[in-house]
């Protein structure tokens, strides 16, 4: 029993690859989604909200005010440092955009009748203009939304009180309590049809609370699946990742077998037969994305024909990307074995950092940041724009740009550490 | 395949290699090597293992980049595109795709070297049937015997009709029956005018197949020429006494290290001028306490030339 745990330690100990799937991976990927789920102190992530005054009333100003004190929101209330504010139109195109997932409109008047206690409020409703992507954001925000009122608004809840006081008390005749009582009345009846998210439907007025709020979701609206186009791209890229990485060891097996040596005496030079290599990762990554979307537009109803040509220039770019990164693996490791460990380990993180696992949005700005490093990042956020906010192809530059480019630079590293294969 | 035409006189020489020099490190692999080949003729490289076969036969095809030296495939460089096309190799290691079958890794290797067409459907159809694997042309690589994966890897070697061919040990593994059919195979070629070199560190295959053979030894070629040549030059008339004698073997080893032979396995190995030479042998040998078992006098072979060049044996 000693000499077989004694064996296979010593070969575990000589085992690189199996060494550090047991031991390292575990334990960067307790570290990773530790992080991203609050096992580390003030993790909480914040939701970005864009707000718009357009009343810019003692009141509005106040609430906007007791918005930006709140820790768990990032507030924007100006496109940049030097830019203008925004206004309703620029915010709901930022939300579109995916800049922030929720923007609130505080409307014009809304100064003047800012509460509404229930049925009796005639003030303008704040708006609250929502990607449903998001499912959270638009639920923190209408939340705080409330609880700033409540906290950031004393002094005009106080004369909102004096002005019901003169309007519904001052005399209390019989019809003065009679409209208290329907009042009072309706608040109750609206106070137990009220759920814990009122007011944060898809399209809904939610009068139920402090302030009236108008919802409304700007993109994805004739979406039924908001998660189905989000998932289809972020699984799909992790496994293009395993796929490409998988083929390019390819290249492992003809150094193994001598088929390189063979290969590189004939018409074939390095660069070609890595290209071609590459090519055939493309070909095989892209393919994959088509049975992915396929399935997901055949089962899930994903709006899938309409954003072809998006999906075409995200796919390619993406499959170059993770053909080029499989092409690198494979030119810096030994052995097969060393591959499946390195590309196990270097795509698991990728994944759960650049978001194939857990969506970005939900992640700490820290996360968010370093999900930036990973090719999934920039595939999944060029899908979410063909396929979730209908971009149209000019907007998926900034990805096409990243990937094209990762995809570049990992292959030219590629190509170089491939040279020790050409000549001895 | 069309018979390959051989050079003129005019024509350059199939391969000329002058002083290649070639170090890994502290070891020099390649050490000064001069040869050349003539066009037709099947030149041997017989030596033991690590003795540098593999480094100039890769040298040879460009995979290995000398320190000094030049290498002139029918007067072009040995990276050059014409030399490419010139130089057929057949790798040591198997150097196939397993999961292709016989057909579509010729396929794959005529392609690699430009053919396409009507071009490499003949080429692959010549190289099945000199490897006698048309009928096997489906079967995949890895189900096939060792030995048809050794003439489909000669045959890979042969796909764009090289004017030279470098085989590396062909015969690697195979059993005897698998090694005479490569043996046919080779012939073949080298009956149609093939400029062939052959490594090996087996000398009954380099005595049957080469017209010349050069002895490599620690990176240098310790002789070159026809197997009698070196018979000749080695040991001129000499002849070769093997004899086994019964009694204890370390009064047997001083006996023959006293007489100038060597121990080869269990017998005394002398090599002696004229045959009387024997019955002075067999008298000391019997005054020594010794008791003759068998005897036996041969020509020398390149065994022989091998081990009295280099004091050991073609095989340690």
């Amino acid at each position: 029993m000693i000499s077989i745990i004694r064996t296979s330690l010593v070969s575990l100990r000589r085992d690189r690859a199996a060494l550090s799937l047991s031991f390292v991976l575990p334990v960067v990927f307790f570290t990773i989604f530790a992080i991203i789920f609050g096992g580390r102190r003030n993790s909480t992530p914040k939701v970005t909200v864009i707000v718009v005054d357009e009343d810019h009333s003692r009141a509005s100003e106040r609430l906007v005010k007791g918005l930006q004190s709140e820790q768990s929101l990032m507030v924007k209330t100006k496109q940049g440092a030097a830019q203008p504010e925004y206004t309703a139109a620029t915010a709901e195109a930022a939300v579109k955009a995916g800049t922030a997932p929720v923007a609130i409109i505080v409307p014009h008047g809304f100064g003047a009748n800012p509460m509404s206690l229930g049925a009796v409020s005639n003030g303008p409703a704040v708006g609250l203009l929502k990607d449903p992507s998001d499912m959270v954001a638009a639920q923190v925000a209408t939340g705080l939304l409330q609880k700033v009122a409540l906290t950031s608004m004393p002094d005009v809840m106080a004369e909102l009180g004096s002005r019901y006081i003169d309007q519904y008390a001052g005399g209390f005749t019989a019809e003065q309590q009679k409209r208290i009582d329907a009042g009072l009345e309706e608040l109750r009846r609206e106070t137990g049809q009220r759920d814990t998210i009122a007011g944060v439907g898809r399209n809904t007025t939610g009068d139920a609370g402090l302030i009236a709020v108008q919802a409304r979701d700007v993109v994805g609206e004739n979406k039924d699946n908001p998660m189905v186009s989000f998932y289809a791209a972020a699984i799909g890229v992790m496994f293009l990742l395993f796929t490409a990485s998988g083929s390019s060891g390819s290249l492992l097996d003809e150094v193994d077998s001598g088929t390189l040596d063979r290969v590189l005496s004939s018409h074939i030079t390095m660069t070609r037969l890595l290209a071609g290599k590459l090519a055939f990762a493309m070909l095989l990554a892209f393919s994959q994305l088509v049975l992915m979307f396929l399935w997901a537009w055949a089962v899930f109803k994903l709006d899938f024909l309409p954003h072809i040509p998006g999906f075409v220039v995200m796919g390619v770019c993406t499959a170059f990307a993770v053909g080029a990164f499989g092409m690198l693996l494979a030119s810096i490791c030994r052995t097969r074995a060393q591959l499946g460990a390195l590309s196990t380990l270097v795509i698991l993180i990728m994944s759960s950092v650049g978001g194939s696992m857990f969506p970005r949005f939900l992640m700490p700005q820290a996360m968010q940041k370093a999900g930036l490093l990973t090719i999934n990042a920039w595939a999944i956020d060029g899908f979410t724009k063909v396929f979730w906010r209908d971009e149209p192809l000019s907007h998926l530059w900034p990805q096409v740009l990243v990937l094209v480019a990762v995809g570049a630079v990992l292959f030219a590293i590629a190509r170089r550490a491939a040279h020790r294969w050409e000549i001895v | 395949m069309a018979t390959v035409p051989i050079s003129s006189a005019a024509s350059p020489l199939p391969l000329r290699i002058e002083a290649l020099l070639k170090r890994f490190g502290p070891v020099t692999a390649l050490d000064s090597v001069t040869l050349h080949i003539e066009a037709g003729e099947c030149l041997g490289l017989l030596g033991p293992n690590g003795a540098g076969k593999s480094t100039l036969i890769r040298s040879i095809v460009g995979r290995v980049l000398p320190d000094a030296g030049t290498i002139a495939v029918f007067g072009s460089g040995a990276d050059s595109a014409g030399a490419r096309m010139a130089l057929g190799w057949v790798p040591q290691d198997l150097a196939l795709y397993p999961r292709l079958s016989c057909r579509e890794n010729l396929e794959s290797f005529g392609r690699y070297y430009g053919l396409s067409g009507a071009a490499l459907h003949d080429a692959v159809a010549w190289c099945l049937g000199w490897a006698a694997l048309t009928d096997r042309a489906t079967e995949l690589v890895k189900n096939l015997s060792g030995g048809m994966k050794r003439r489909l890897n000669m045959a890979a070697g042969m796909i764009h009709r090289p004017k030279l061919v470098l085989m590396d040990e062909p015969t690697v593994g195979v059993d005897p029956q698998s090694r005479n059919r490569i043996f046919e195979m080779i012939e073949k070629l080298h009956g149609e005018g093939m400029s062939i070199i052959y490594t090996t560190h087996y000398m009954e295959e380099a005595e049957r197949l080469c017209d010349r053979i050069a002895i490599v030894d620690h990176g240098r070629i310790i002789a070159m020429g026809s197997n009698e040549e070196l018979v000749q030059r080695t040991f001129g008339s000499r002849s070769e006494v093997l004899a086994r004698f019964q009694g204890a073997p370390e009064l047997c080893a001083e006996w023959v290290e006293r007489k100038g032979g060597r121990r080869v396995g269990d017998a005394a190995q002398f090599t002696i001028e004229h045959p009387t030479e024997i019955a002075d042998l067999l008298d000391d040998s019997a005054s020594a306490g010794l008791m003759l078992v068998d005897i036996s006098v041969r020509r020398p072979t390149l065994e022989s030339v091998f081990l009295q060049l280099t004091g050991r044996e073609l095989r340690e």
